[in-house]
């Protein structure tokens, strides 16, 4: 098979896997949210997610009917053959998904209104990409709720207030978004490089698993306070109150500015999307979030 | 928390038993609507014309779903709640005109609708953001899709549906709104928020 075949399939499949089943570990920690939430209202809203992502996987359909905007992630081998041709056949893999899985097209020009159809149009679906070493390529669809997306925030705050007002920030922003992001969630935050550097760490952020820890130990501890504070908040699953707002937090940072003090948030569903797999050089794929169907 | 399995038409005096944090599950008829379809239902009683089905007694689901033809049939593949406060501006008129009991959606209502929910007898019923195929799988039957026009999501879609929930009771016919209250307390407890981190 040539290499952009292989590179169309392999996004494919993790597209259909993304919107279709989580990863074992926001499976497990909504199910823990279940075990462990007091509230009435909460445990009744999180048992309809768990008993919603049973019956997607059984009837093959996609879990929310949102399935976001499509965004991938590629860290690229810097010896990997094919490289010019990764990205048309993201967008051949994206457009395939939309009309097999199928997805909601959720690509829409700013100005004319108008909806692609397909979930492909100008710099969408979105590629990030990074280089690494080797000969290998490594690709994550992340596809995006909107619902999440828009409680995002970025906060340029004073540099002399640090990581209190850091703190603050993340708060007020976790009280402001409520019931609209469909908690509990998972936060990004992304510190420091500047406005667009902290937004782009603060989703990459999400990408890491929940039952990953930070290996850097003043973010974990970082990351374990402002986990505590927004399930102190009451908000709530669906905001109809409870312990569980959040299913975690995950820190990501840049040096900054002298001057400036960036933090972004990002958002993501109870129904994180995400798929990861890795092409070798050889052809041969191999599905870490999922396994391979 | 009490749990009230309630089949339409739902009379007045049914839903009126319906307290905040009580879980309901609707059996019958439910018909969604978004904004444009709610524009045009009060348009259509303004100009004294007759709607494509008598919505008294039953309920309305705040939904664009997805649905698909198989052999001349409509299927519904996913019917998750769209956010209501949207349709705000709305549904008080709404409930006074056409008596629906249940309206069901994400993320709650306003002021007017509470207090138009107290006072003609109907509840908001928030169903399980995100959830679609919960909510396709309560969708036993497409009775019709009525206002066609106006594009698939905003349609009028008319369903049978069996044991739709579970919905949390977040608005009761009493005056009593459980987003409102929810918000007010994590307001309360900001500080203390706050305090625990050493802000
Ligand atoms: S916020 Fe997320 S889970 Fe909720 S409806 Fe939107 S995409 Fe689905």
């Amino acid at each position: 098979m040539e290499i952009q075949d292989t590179i169309e399939d392999v996004a494919f499949n993790l597209l259909k896997q993304a919107v279709i089943r989580l990863p074992s570990d926001v499976k497990e920690a909504l199910q823990r949210a279940y075990e462990e939430e007091t509230s009435e209202a909460g445990k009744v809203n999180l048992k309809a997610i768990l008993t919603n992502i049973e019956f997607a996987e059984k009837l093959n359909t996609p879990i929310c009917q949102d399935t976001g905007t499509i965004i991938f992630y590629v860290k690229a081998g810097a010896q990997a053959r094919g490289l010019e041709k990764v990205e048309a056949a993201l967008r051949r893999a994206t457009k395939r998904a939309t009309e097999e899985v199928p997805l909601r097209p959720n690509a829409v020009d700013p100005l004319t209104r108008k909806n692609s159809g397909d979930n492909t149009g100008r710099f969408i679906p979105f590629v990030h990409w990074e280089i690494t070493d080797g000969d290998s390529i490594e690709i994550t669809a992340l596809p995006k709720g909107g619902g999440s997306e828009n409680v995002s925030a970025l906060g340029m705050i004073t540099p002399g207030e640090g990581i209190k007002g850091l703190k603050k920030f993340v708060i007020d922003a976790v009280i402001k978004a409520g019931a609209k992001p469909c908690p509990p969630n998972t936060l990004g935050v992304g510190v420091g490089g500047g406005a667009d550097i902290a937004m782009k760490l603060a989703k990459k952020a999400l990408l890491r698993p929940l039952n990953q820890p930070n290996l850097n130990p003043d973010l974990r501890k970082l990351e374990k306070e402002l986990y505590e504070a927004a399930n102190s908040t009451g908000i709530g699953p669906m905001g109809l109150g409870g312990k569980f707002t959040v299913l975690g937090v995950n820190v990501e940072y840049a040096h900054r500015h002298p001057a400036s003090y960036p933090v972004g948030v990002a958002y993501q569903c109870w129904a994180a999307r995400r798929a990861t797999a890795r092409i070798n050089a050889d052809g041969a794929v191999e599905y870490s979030t999922h396994k391979a169907r | 928390m009490t749990v009230f399995k309630l089949k339409t038409p739902i009379s007045e005096e049914e839903i009126r038993e319906l307290k905040v944090n009580d879980v309901l599950y609707v059996t019958g008829t439910m018909v969604t609507a978004r904004d444009a379809a709610h524009k045009r239902a009060l348009e259509y009683f303004e100009e004294g014309k007759t709607l494509p089905i008598k919505l008294e007694g039953l309920a309305v689901f705040h939904c664009g779903p997805i649905v698909k033809k198989e052999d001349d049939k409509w299927i519904v593949v996913a019917a998750g709640p769209t956010t209501s406060t949207r349709m705000g501006q709305f549904e008080d008129e709404f409930i006074k005109n056409f008596k629906v009991r249940v309206i069901i959606g994400k993320g709650g209502m306003g002021k007017r609708t509470t207090d138009a929910m107290k006072e003609h007898g109907a509840v908001y019923g928030a169903f399980t953001g995100g959830a679609a195929v919960l909510a396709a799988k309560a969708i036993k039957h497409v009775r019709a899709l009525e206002w066609s026009d106006l594009g698939m999501p905003e349609a009028l879609w008319i369903f049978e549906v069996e044991e739709f929930g579970p919905l949390t009771v977040a608005i009761d016919s009493h005056g009593n709104n459980l987003f409102e209250e929810v918000k007010k307390k994590v307001e309360e407890k900001r500080t203390t928020v706050y305090k625990k981190l050493g802000v």
